[in-house]
């Protein structure tokens, strides 16, 4: 009888898996027929990760509210690169340049993003179709602006960036800057607009610096507004002083100092300090655990005393709650030591110390995974899981659908517009008319194969995907060599999948919403349940 | 004031939009000294050229699949039928050019029957999500033929790539085969007497009477199609599916065979536009076809519900009238330029957009 339940749940685990595990089998055998080393093939999956992965992300919010893949991404993407354009004609260099191209940009993205939610809201029901057409229909405004306007109506001289006749954008725009001379007389030249890397390639000590910084502005903030009465200083507000003093200090010794010039870690150290600040912050929990459980304790009889129906309803459950906490540490605890024990491996060490991760842009990724998870926590992230449930319900429990749905979809532009400017400073140049026309493309088929559907996607399915699918892409010329003894079969390969992997997610959604009615029927009679999962396993 | 309203919802807002800029480009064309039969050539040439592609949705949006984007399976069909018709006809000296014109099309459209009906069945599957799905059908096949193109076994070096002797070329040649036979006059002069007539100059203006032949043939038969029981039935069941359930006709049936008929109408289509054209063009180059045969039709009236064989007429002469006017009169005005690349991606996506707007509006406000 268990033994049945494990195959059941076995079968049940890989019917919902089933693209993610084709990928992996997919994958594998990509990996071994190319025959490339894998030091190799991981340091460019991780570079790939780096570039695409806010851009993957960026999908996740409509989803939640029920719009379905977002096509309408590249809109975002055109936003990025308008503004980087600006940033780059101005010849601002590094991160003010990408401040500067934010500035320029989000506002643009937030106005794209309203436009297209106001335009989904009039096509319910065809939102990915509609967003697929829209993508081309804005390209050709895009183009309209980047070849006649800018130069055209726009009166613009940049040698470098404009075609010879003075109106329209090359088709390349350099990420490393133009040489222009200096303003001094002196007949000397200057490189301006040089944003490449401005993100990969910061050095650590500035970003440690820019961090402190910001805690002691937040913790100046909080004092004004202890001072005024309305807030008081907890424990979180002396260690965060506490941190920002030490890493304060620590960065005036000049050791320090030049160690922290590098721009980014290997994967060995990262993961090194990822486990240590795991580890340290699950002890705190423990040992915070223990003296709650010990103060509460004493606490406890007093309180019996007063109300004993009050301890015998709440006291196991809370009793219940602190032991499966303290488990669940100390089962990370374990497995950080396991995880660290895994890296003393030979083969596994000498991979991991040839995968570079720019730390700033992991940073900002990890960020935005935060991001879509508070705001699942948050009214109007509940709102939006709402009116995806069923826009019916949503509509009767008082919530504005329409204006919920625009909110998702200017989130979800605003990402894809840093997301492709994070992009685009990895990759160094910018191809002018092409380089938004693939994003939504290669950013779903990558959401879907992390297993992620139209109705449902994490930011699991979205991290999963992205190195699933970059893995293909990064192996499958050299697959397609070795077998076919031609690289543009792999390449060719690549494209299919991604487009196949869309058809077959947007096919097998309609189908099982087509079959859902009989589903439901199905679990009343129990008997020819087994026969839909056969028929939907028959795909 | 109501009579100006109702005359403008009669034709539609945007077809009587385009028809007006249409007639605007011509009138410019003229004091900009273009000449005028080349333009008006060009533009005979180019609708006849698109029609039959254009065509291929009538089937598809009767029998209730909505606007075909997959039509592109049937492009590769009829582009699998034309290398295979040029391989043949350059290997063998027996092959003729109307004999190779043959074999196209038999092979095209056999093999868009046999896949349009797979994909007939696929899309019964996908009831109400027909157009995404279609779209990333057409998109995948498209890559697919990518790597067939690769990997044919053809030997003829009008197909193959010169050096690396495997992999067929990007653009091919139909000089040696079929190309021009039912619309170019320099190849039909050559050919015996009835034939020498199917295309010929009436000072300076060429008249592609094959074309004119091939088309109107087609839409006969499209035509005769739906007087026929099976084309009446497909086209209730596209317009209500529940009554003709209820009237005992297979409604699944119907719609699988409405998208064979449009993917054999693609692959005619596409030979048709090849041959007019003068070269086949593989790879990537059909990928965003079916956007403007689609964007043609809806264009000529159509919605993505209704479409009738005027509607393909007027469309095609619209859309494609348009194209090849803003191109000599643009190039007058600023020469080199784009903008009637950038004015098509506009036109064709934005007349898309709106027709959606127009239906799924609709559709939410019948709730």
């Amino acid at each position: 009888m268990k033994n049945n339940g494990w195959v059941k749940k076995f079968r049940s685990f890989v019917f919902e898996n089933k693209v993610m595990l084709l990928f992996v089998v997919l994958t594998t055998a990509s990996i071994i027929i190319s025959g490339l080393p894998l030091t190799v093939i991981a340091g460019s999956v991780f570079e790939r990760f780096g570039r695409n992965g806010f851009l993957v992300l960026a999908l996740l919010v409509p989803v939640l509210a029920g719009l379905g893949l977002n096509f309408g991404l590249v809109i975002g993407a055109m936003a990025g690169q308008i503004g980087l354009f600006f940033a780059i004609l101005a010849g601002i260099n590094g991160i003010p340049g990408m401040l500067v191209s934010t500035l320029i940009a989000t506002p643009l993205a937030m106005l794209f993003g309203w436009m297209v939610g106001r335009l989904f809201n009039r096509m319910k029901g065809a939102e990915m179709i509609a967003g697929l057409i829209l993508g081309f229909f804005a390209d050709g405004f895009y183009q309209l602006f980047f070849l006649f306007v800018l130069g055209g109506v726009i009166p613009i001289t940049h040698e470098g960036l404009m075609l010879p006749g003075g109106i329209g954008v090359k088709n390349m725009i350099d990420l490393k800057g133009y040489r222009m001379p200096l303003n001094d007389g002196s007949g000397g030249e200057t490189v301006k607009g040089f944003i490449e890397g401005a993100f990969d390639k910061l050095p650590i000590g500035d970003l440690i610096t820019a961090i402190t910084i910001a805690v002691i502005v937040y913790l100046l903030v909080r004092g004004v507004m202890v001072m005024m009465k309305k807030s008081t200083f907890g424990l979180r507000d002396l260690a965060l002083g506490i941190a920002a003093a030490v890493s304060f200090s620590l960065l005036q010794i000049p050791a320090i100092k030049q160690l922290l010039k590098i721009n980014n870690l290997n994967f060995l150290t990262t993961l090194t300090i990822v486990l240590i600040v795991i580890a340290v912050w699950q002890m705190a929990r423990l040992v915070y655990a223990f003296i709650l459980h010990k103060r509460e304790g004493t606490e406890k009889t007093d309180v019996e005393v007063k109300s004993p129906s009050d301890v015998l309803s709440q006291s196991p459950d809370q009793k219940f709650l602190q032991k499966s906490d303290s488990r669940r540490s100390l089962l990370i605890l374990l497995l950080c030591a396991v995880i660290y024990g895994l890296t003393y491996i030979p083969p596994i060490r000498t991979i991991m110390r040839f995968i570079r991760i720019p730390v700033f842009t992991y940073m900002l990724i990890a960020g935005v995974c935060y991001f879509t998870r508070w705001l699942l926590r948050t009214r109007i992230g509940q709102n939006m899981r709402t009116v995806g449930h069923s826009q019916v319900i949503a509509n009767a429990s008082g919530i504005n659908v329409d204006r919920t749905r625009v909110i998702a979809m200017m989130i979800s532009t605003v990402l894809a517009c840093w997301g492709q400017l994070i992009f685009l400073q990895s990759l160094g140049t910018v191809a002018t008319y092409t380089q938004h026309v693939q994003v939504a493309q290669f950013s779903i088929a990558a959401l879907l194969v992390g297993g992620a559907t139209v109705q449902k996607a994490t930011t699991k399915n979205a991290i999963i995907g992205i190195f699933l699918f970059h893995s293909l892409f990064v192996v499958a010329p050299e697959a397609g060599k070795q077998l076919f003894n031609d690289s543009q079969i792999g390449e060719h390969f690549r494209v299919f999948i991604s487009y196949g992997v869309i058809a077959l997610a947007l096919a097998m959604h309609a189908w099982k919403a087509k079959i859902k009615p009989n589903l439901g029927i199905s679990a009343v009679t129990g008997k020819s349940d087994k026969d839909n999962s056969k028929i939907a396993e028959s795909s | 004031m109501s009579k100006t309203k109702h005359f403008i919802d009669q034709i539609g807002l945007p077809r009587l939009i385009i028809g007006l800029f249409f007639i605007i480009l011509i009138i410019a064309s003229v004091p900009l000294g273009l000449p005028m039969d080349a333009v008006f050539s060009d533009i005979l040439r180019r609708w006849l050229m698109y029609s039959i592609l254009v065509l291929a949705m009538v089937p598809g949006i009767q029998c209730g699949i909505s606007l075909n984007f997959g039509v592109s399976l049937g492009i590769v069909c009829g582009l699998l039928g034309a290398t295979t018709a040029v391989e043949l006809s350059s290997q063998n000296e027996g092959v003729g050019p109307w004999a190779a014109l043959g074999i196209a099309l038999v092979i095209g459209v056999v093999l868009a029957a046999v896949l349009g009906v797979l994909y007939g069945l696929l899309l019964n599957r996908v009831k109400g999500s027909e157009m995404t799905v279609s779209t990333y059908v057409g998109f995948s096949i498209i890559a697919l033929s990518n790597i067939i193109w690769l990997t044919l076994p053809f030997k003829s070096g009008e197909l193959i790539w010169p050096l690396q002797g495997i992999g067929l070329r990007n653009v091919i040649n139909l000089e040696g085969s079929f190309g021009g036979l039912l619309s170019d006059p320099t190849v039909t002069s050559t050919q015996p007497f009835p034939l020498n007539y199917l295309a010929f100059d009436i000072g300076g203006l060429t008249i592609p009477i094959g074309l004119i032949l091939v088309f109107a043939l087609c839409s006969f038969f499209v035509w005769i199609f739906f007087q026929s029981k099976a084309g009446v039935a497909m086209s209730a069941a596209g317009e209500n599916e529940l009554f003709t359930k209820a009237a005992g006709i297979s409604v699944d049936r119907m719609r699988i065979l409405g998208t064979a008929v449009s993917t054999i109408l693609g692959a005619v289509g596409i030979i048709i536009y090849a041959q007019t054209f003068g070269f086949l063009q593989l790879y990537n180059a059909p990928l965003m076809m079916s956007f403007q045969a689609v964007a043609s039709i809806l264009i000529g009236g159509a919605s993505t519900m209704r479409a009738k064989i005027s509607h393909v007429a007027i469309g095609a002469l619209l859309f494609q009238g348009i194209m090849s006017t803003a191109l000599p009169v643009v190039n007058k005005l600023m020469p080199n330029s784009m903008l009637p690349e950038v004015v098509r991606i506009i036109v064709s996506n934005g007349i898309i957009l709106y027709a959606l707007s127009k239906t799924r509006g609709g559709h939410q406000h019948e709730k």
